[in-house]
């Protein structure tokens, strides 16, 4: 026996699982602490004969099931119903029956995972393969059909030739004792430990790194993105002048858009065409709006042709006369669109719905400024009911 | 036949020494693997190949590589998924709730069960994340703070899916680590191989079968499988929710969560008993794996088919009893449209051939029971099929009414699944204990002290 090794522990091996009972009973009677019964498969009633307390493992478990359901529903609460909230099958934001399997999965998973990490390092103080007893011969014994007590020399009440003799007073199979090395090692300041790690931390970066920056935004497959056709205003060597853009075959019209039958006639039409509004407020109050807007500044505000021009341009004559008055809607729409004189065409300022909706207010202002008795009786009437003078 | 149900059976045949039950279990890890290991993990292999050959093809131009087409939106992929994810429920249903039942049968098949749900989750989980045609935007399904603001629906079947699956798998593969534990501290005492017991060192921990540990450590085996329980029926449930929360006449039914429970415990067994039949002669373990076992197994395919069988009348007695004129046409379609084939397969595998099981000689006679979990594989298969692919071929509108046929990269996808999922049972069984030494160990005649410490 080499005496300047540190000693770790007595060992005693035996046979038969009744034994191992029997000894760990007395050793525990005896008020020793710091000793481990070693069996290859948990031996039942050995936590009585060893008088440990029940595991306190449960406890971790319970604390993060719980904190995994409070997570769970509280993330679920705060997406859903704060910080992105949609209405989804017209639920309400916090629907819990429908938070319910997702909160239980995670309830699961945190109490499981917690549980065996808890025990692995918290309770079993794991990774230890640095343990004197770890490759000994008696591990090797109780890894395999042998049961194993063995008291550590860090006991209080640890005498060597004692607890020899009570070894043998329990008829061991074996008996033996387990040293620290000689040196002691530390394993994880190796250069090969460290450079192991290294290793991790840069391949767990990089693949953290490519995943969230590169993986995610890979198209490998770009040929509904990416197919051949004519960019607008590009050059086409499909076509014998080049030109990508085609003009549209002749006599093509934009869909519902027919173009104006009387387009840059001069003289007014035979059969103009009617007006297709009604003289509704609504009408009245956009033909009003574009009067103002695109005639007035010519024809007045009330269309008697008074310009506020000032001389800069020629007055128009007067929309009040007889002439105008007689006119059909068409004949007014058939001046607005093609021009007149020296009137420009205003068919690109003013649409054909607006045109039409400014005649129906030339109308109106010809009324006024011409009002018959019976109108004026009318207006009257209106306004004593209206309840203005 | 007279059998004395006072007295329980014992667990392993004969009354092995533990040394010789620990040498039996280390052997296929021990020998060079033989000619026939091999040519068995060549086969499998090449399957692999073929499937990730139509995988490459799928990404590469596409999902349109494969059968689904309007009106039949979901085919092969989503089969496969259920059915995969099925076949992984026995191995937690044997270790979880048989635990907790105090069946010590559950020892000797426990390990290998658990493994096969592992690889069964790995080869579910690869179909959900290709139907989507984007399988690399994967990290879109999980809630992670972004800058567009946005999170996942979490009311919806298909996010509850991806939370139930991976927390199956997580758990599945944390029980099966812990149970490794004691047998990896075994395998590292037992090699002189430094490789080896670099390896087995750095897996088992540094555990020393101390009993300070294992008082907490069957204490954390209870609770995990206390967990695991309903996790496995709240995984198939979830799954079934991806059909029942919709409305689909067809899918759109409250029987669907334990219907499909019953299932997937059916057809798990089924392909357990199926991979057990070639281990236990292979590997010599009939001592372990024995009989009896088998015969236990047979009975549960028994009962689950039934519930399944009952699960199918019940659909059609609904559909008839709810008076709704489109939930009674479908079922008739079902039965007898144009995918009336795939059903009557359906119903002969998995209500009929197992009705064989009632003859005890059929339930322990190898060859027989080996013909019956097959065509019930088959049978659960072409249920998850007839499910997905007759509810949906002839929807609302009949003039999109049309008829599902799968593609050749649909089946080499399948038989690439099967490739994965047999090279890696094959590769198991050389590398772990199959059987779970220290279970097995405890569960030995005499391996318990005679008065239990009173």
């Amino acid at each position: 026996m080499n005496t300047e090794l540190k000693l770790h522990s007595l060992t005693a091996l035996f046979n038969t699982p009744d034994e191992i009972i029997h000894a760990a009973e007395k050793i525990s009677s005896e008020g020793f602490t710091k000793y481990d019964v070693h069996t290859p498969y948990p031996v039942h009633g050995m936590d009585k004969a060893m008088k440990l307390k029940s595991s306190k493992l449960g406890y971790i478990t319970l604390i993060f099931g719980l904190s995994g359901a409070a997570f769970a529903l509280l993330l679920m609460y705060w997406t859903m119903s704060v910080d992105y909230p949609m209405i989804i099958g017209g639920k309400p934001f916090f629907s819990l029956p429908a938070f319910i399997p997702v909160t239980f999965e995670l309830t699961v998973l945190l109490a499981t995972l917690s549980t065996i990490i808890g025990m692995l390092t918290f309770f079993f103080k794991f990774p230890d393969n640095n343990n004197p007893l770890i490759d000994s011969d008696y591990m090797k014994a109780v890894s395999s059909d042998k049961y194993g007590i063995c008291i550590y020399a860090n006991d209080p009440k640890f005498e060597k030739d004692k607890i020899l003799a009570l070894f043998e007073s329990l008829h061991p199979a074996k008996t033996s004792e387990v040293y620290f090395p000689e040196k002691t090692r530390y394993p994880s300041l190796e250069p090969k430990f460290l450079v192991m790690l290294l290793v991790v931390a840069i391949l767990t970066s990089g693949v953290t790194y490519i995943t969230l920056n590169k993986l995610l935004y890979i198209v490998p497959f770009d040929w509904m993105l990416k197919q051949a056709r004519v960019n607008a205003q590009s050059k086409s060597d499909y076509f014998p002048d080049q030109f990508g853009m085609r003009k549209p075959v002749e006599g093509s019209i934009a869909r519902g858009f027919m173009p104006y039958e009387y387009k840059d006639q001069l003289q007014q039409p035979e059969k103009p065409l009617t007006n297709p509004l009604l003289p509704t407020k609504k009408v009245l109050e956009l033909g009003k709006s574009k009067f103002l807007t695109f005639c007035s500044p010519c024809h007045g505000n009330y269309a008697e042709g008074d310009s506020r021009l000032n001389g800069q341009f020629p007055n128009p004559p007067t929309l009040h006369s007889n002439k105008v008055r007689e006119w059909k809607d068409g004949n007014i729409y058939h001046v607005i669109t093609n021009g007149q004189n020296i009137m420009p065409s205003y068919a690109s300022q003013i649409s054909r719905e607006e045109r039409w909706a400014i005649i129906k207010y030339i109308r109106v202002l010809q009324r006024a400024k011409n009002a018959s008795d019976s109108d004026i009786i009318l207006s009257k009437k209106e306004s004593a009911l209206n309840g203005t003078k | 036949m007279d059998i004395d149900y006072s007295v329980e059976l014992p667990v392993v045949e004969g009354r092995p020494a533990l040394a010789d039950i620990e040498r039996v279990i280390a052997r296929p890890m021990e020998e060079k693997p033989s000619k026939k290991f091999f040519i068995a993990l060549g086969i499998t292999t090449t399957m692999l190949l073929f499937g990730a050959v139509c995988l490459g093809l799928t990404f590469f131009y596409g999902i349109g590589m494969w059968g689904n087409n309007q009106p039949v939106g979901w085919g092969f992929d989503i089969v496969n998924f259920v059915f995969w994810v099925g076949i992984g429920h026995a191995g937690t249903l044997i270790s979880a709730v048989l635990f907790l039942l105090r069946q010590k049968w559950r020892t000797g098949i426990a390990r290998f069960a658990e493994a096969m749900t592992i690889f069964a989750v790995m080869c579910a989980g690869i179909f959900p994340l290709i139907h989507t045609g984007r399988p690399w935007l994967a990290g879109y399904l999980f809630p992670y703070p972004n800058q567009n603001g946005l999170w996942v629906n979490f009311t919806s079947p298909l996010l509850w899916d991806v939370f139930a699956v991976s927390t199956y798998f997580t758990v599945s593969l944390v029980f099966w680590y812990i149970g490794l534990i004691p047998d990896l501290a075994t395998m590292r005492d037992r090699t002189n191989n430094p490789i080896k017991k670099t390896i087995y060192s750095i897996f088992s921990l540094g555990w020393r079968h101390s009993h300070r540990h294992w008082q907490h450590y069957e204490k954390a085996y209870m609770l995990l499988a206390g967990f695991a329980t309903p996790l496995v029926l709240s995984v198939h449930t979830i799954v079934s929710f991806d059909f029942a929360v919709s409305v689909i006449p067809g899918w759109h039914t409250t029987i669907f969560p334990p219907y499909f429970v019953a299932g997937a415990i059916f057809s798990g067994f089924a392909m357990v008993v199926t991979v057990l039949v070639f281990v236990r002669t292979i590997f010599n373990l009939e001592h372990i794996i024995t009989l009896d076992h088998l015969e236990k197994m047979n009975k549960v395919i028994l009962a689950t088919g039934m519930l399944v069988g009952y699960a199918y009348g019940m659909e059609f007695f609904i559909a008839w009893y709810s008076g709704q004129d489109i939930e009674r046409f479908v079922f008739i379609n079902r039965a007898f449209g144009p995918y009336a084939w795939a059903y009557w397969i359906m119903v002969s595998c998995n209500v009929l051939v197992p009705q064989f099981f009632w003859i005890r000689k059929v339930r322990r006679s190898v060859p027989l029971m080996m013909i019956i979990v097959i065509l019930v594989n088959v049978g659960m298969w072409f249920e998850r099929f007839v499910i997905v692919v007759s509810s949906l071929h002839r929807d609302f509108l009949p003039s999109s009414w049309g008829y599902y046929k799968p593609t050749i990269i649909d089946f080499g996808i399948l038989i690439g699944s099967f490739g994965l999922f047999f090279t890696l049972v094959l590769l198991f069984t050389k590398s772990l204990p199959v059987v779970s030494i220290s279970e097995v160990k405890a569960v030995v005649e005499g391996a318990q002290p005679s008065h239990h410490g009173d």
